[in-house]
């Protein structure tokens, strides 16, 4: 069960970046999950500079934040006019470039960040032992999460954002830069796959590889929770991971079945997601 | 590629006078086969179609990612310095195969290598590229056994030559051998039957023990093996055997079983990233505070990727290890020449994949043609090969090398004489006496055509 909280409470940090970039700008991030494998290895960068953890994540998650708007900016910004199908490709393109990109500068073999002294070690639940770290992941996921929810629901930018996922037509027309916005909102959907990265650096430890299977759960919970929905993307997350995991005690052959299976029955009921919005256009 | 084959096909019948002479004289100089016999057979797998040329092609499909990368790459590295020795005629190939002068009976080696990602149906496809393309003489890889059983099969059905590389399963050499395939690294079973008395000696009898198995071929057949063993000889239980996917992402709920199970002892069965992973994160669990890790079949890089000291006192089984430059003059050669070349310590799987094709080179050089089937004939005939290991031979009813097992144990960081000095090699007991009777795992070898 707690397992499947700390997976979930990852999935929702990293769903909640891909739901807000493709709320926005309609883009579909394929490289998000790259960009979770890349906040893992900069913090890495970092820990091994500094030695300090908090520097590490701060270190892995604005190193991401400004690859995405760098990202945006050189790239993506070209893609907002052109079909769905181009924007997968560049995307899924820019995802392959930055894994071998990682595995020819790092190699394969793979490297861990021990998470802080203070947090190593297990803790009593009093029913089971349980790693200390992994319940710190969940609180600092949370306060991750709530500094999003703050950013999306309590400041100007904000509210841009949410317009934008309403109706991004209106809101260029109200003579708001929506290309600064845009960068914007990029770059913190891809720090917040880049913090989750680093975050879960301790617990996993770091491949060239381990941003493409999140990504197909990401999808998933955003699918689950409703394309573009914050909210969406929260519940999203914590469903899915207690699916992985319960699932995973039984028999772990069933996990991804009972992932998919589950996805299926949500689209056959709510065909746009749990708590998704009107479709888009 | 098709302008080269093109080429050589071009090449070979200009040469094909001469090219027949050479075969005739080799053999008649070996005398034990008729030269008719080769000559006159219909056309078998890419013979003689491959070798027409002045060059032959090997086929080699190892894991460049997903969870066993690293050690394919080194698979790969051992694989290329065994091809750059064999076309240069370096002294370390011509102590293995004797008869070799440069190439492979005077015809240079290429190879063309692909990534599989240890999935058996990508490298069955990366291989009969290789055979339909390339008119392969020879195919590899492993790693993975599930590659490696898939492999054989392919071997036998196109009748082209395999060498296995990484493989310790029970089936790549018992239930699924073929007649076209060759195994250098043990069985689990023999892994088992070589460490378990250690093991009985180490911790005793009577102890409950834990097992984490991957969920395919390998971790089937070597933690039966394992637990036959323990249970039959030392009076051990298994109180848990946690069965995990491939490539599993987290091992938390295995485990919490594994935590909560009461055993004493450890056995993680894993391999590659999903061993480096289970074994940091059994730490996070406390696990190993209160188990013994034993890990019965060792990982190549698993002591470097795992770190934080986990693996002091860890028992494992290995097929080789560097160190042993200090027992065999040809191990020492062989991890000067990797280490010149790739600036690290050569791991089990190099020195296996660089077996491999030396004892291919020297089997092929013997026969004096690459016809398979008297090419196989040379594995058959027992005879003694000169190995990084010292004096090894294949067994004829499996296709399996009789080598010795190595058995070690992490070191302490204090005891560590380098940084990469993390195994103490404590015994290297004699392959023979540990292995079970070929036919034990049905193995049934099929056809020569």
């Amino acid at each position: 069960m707690f397992n499947g909280l700390v997976l979930g409470a990852l999935l929702a940090l990293i769903s909640s970046g891909l739901t807000i970039i493709y709320g926005t700008l309609g883009v579909l991030n394929l490289a998000h999950g790259a960009m979770f494998m890349i906040g893992g290895y900069a913090g890495y960068l970092t820990f091994t500079a500094t030695g300090s953890f908090p520097l590490a994540i701060l270190g892995g998650a604005l190193f991401v934040m400004v690859l995405g708007v760098v990202m945006e900016r050189v790239i993506i910004r070209h893609f907002y006019g052109r079909p769905h199908e181009d924007q997968i490709l560049v995307t899924f393109g820019l995802s392959i470039v930055f894994v071998e990109a990682i595995r020819f500068s790092f190699g394969s073999l793979s490297y861990s960040v021990p998470p802080p002294p203070w947090a190593t070690g297990v803790t009593s639940l009093g029913f089971m032992l349980y790693p200390t770290y992994r319940l710190v992941v969940v609180g600092i996921v949370a306060v991750a999460l709530l500094a999003l929810y703050l950013v999306l629901y309590r400041t100007r930018l904000g509210m841009i954002v949410r317009a934008g996922i309403e109706d991004s037509v209106m809101v260029d027309s109200l003579g708001i830069n929506v290309f600064r916005v845009f960068m914007v909102v990029f770059g913190i959907g891809a720090m917040a796959a880049g913090f989750a990265g680093i975050v879960n650096a301790p617990v996993v430890s770091l491949t060239p590889d381990m941003g493409e299977m999140i990504l197909v759960q990401t999808f998933v919970v955003v699918v689950i929770g409703g394309v573009g929905s914050f909210p969406g993307a929260i519940l999203g997350g914590l469903i899915a991971g207690q699916i992985l995991s319960i699932t995973s005690m039984i028999n772990p052959g069933y996990a991804y079945v009972m992932l998919f299976a589950a996805m299926t029955l949500v689209l056959l009921i709510r065909p746009r997601g749990l708590m998704g919005l009107r479709s888009r256009d | 590629m098709v302008a080269n084959r093109r080429t050589f096909l071009g090449q070979s019948l200009a040469m094909g006078a001469g090219i027949g002479g050479i075969s005739a004289g080799g053999w008649g100089a070996l005398g034990l086969l008729s030269p008719a016999w080769a000559k006159d057979e219909p056309p078998l797998g890419t013979w003689p179609a491959g070798s027409q040329g002045s060059s032959v092609f090997i086929g080699i499909t190892v894991p460049r990612t997903g969870t066993y990368a690293v050690q394919g790459e080194d698979e790969l590295k051992g694989y290329q310095l065994a091809v750059e020795h064999i076309n240069a005629g370096h002294p370390l190939i011509k102590a293995i195969s004797p008869k070799t002068t440069k190439g492979v009976l005077g015809k240079e080696v290429k190879v063309g290598v692909a990534d599989d990602g240890a999935k058996p149906n990508q490298a069955v496809q990366n291989i009969s590229r290789f055979i339909s393309e390339n008119k392969a003489v020879l195919m590899t890889g492993g790693t993975s056994s599930a590659v490696a059983v898939a492999l054989n099969k392919l071997a036998q059905r196109e009748k082209v030559l395999c060498v296995v590389g990484i493989s310790g399963s029970n089936d790549t050499t018992g239930k699924d051998c073929v007649r076209y395939s060759v195994r250098e690294c043990f069985y689990g079973q023999t892994a088992a039957a070589g460490i378990g008395p250690v093991l009985l000696k180490a911790f005793g009898k009577g102890k409950k023990a834990a097992y984490l198995t991957p969920d395919y071929t390998y971790g089937h057949t070597v933690q039966k093996s394992m637990s036959d063993f323990l249970n039959k000889e030392g009076g051990w239980t298994t109180v848990t055997n946690q069965v995990s996917p491939l490539g599993a992402p987290d091992y938390s709920s295995f485990l919490l079983n594994i935590a909560n199970s009461g055993a004493e002892i450890f056995l993680n069965i894993n391999w590659g990233h999903d061993a480096v992973l289970s074994i940091q994160q059994a730490k996070q669990f406390g696990v190993l505070d209160k188990q013994k890790l034993v890990v019965p079949y060792q990982v190549p890089f698993l002591a470097r990727e795992v770190g934080g000291n986990l693996l002091e006192g860890v028992y494992a089984a290995t097929d080789f290890w560097w160190t042993l430059e200090d027992k065999y003059p040809l191990a020492k050669q062989f991890v000067a020449e990797f280490e010149k070349k790739y600036g690290y310590k050569p791991e089990w799987g190099a020195n296996a994949c660089y077996m491999q094709f030396a004892m291919w080179a020297n089997a092929v050089e013997t026969a004096g043609t690459f016809y398979p089937p008297a090419v196989i004939k040379v594995y058959e005939s027992g005879a003694k090969i000169q190995s990084t290991v010292g004096e090894v031979h294949f067994r004829p009813e499996d296709h399996q090398l009789v080598r010795p097992v190595v058995i070690v144990r992490g070191k302490k960081a204090s005891e560590m004489k380098g940084k990469e000095d993390y195994w103490e090699v404590l015994e290297v007991l004699p392959g023979e006496p540990l292995m079970q009777k070929p036919d034990a795992f049905g193995c049934k070898l099929g056809d020569y055509s």
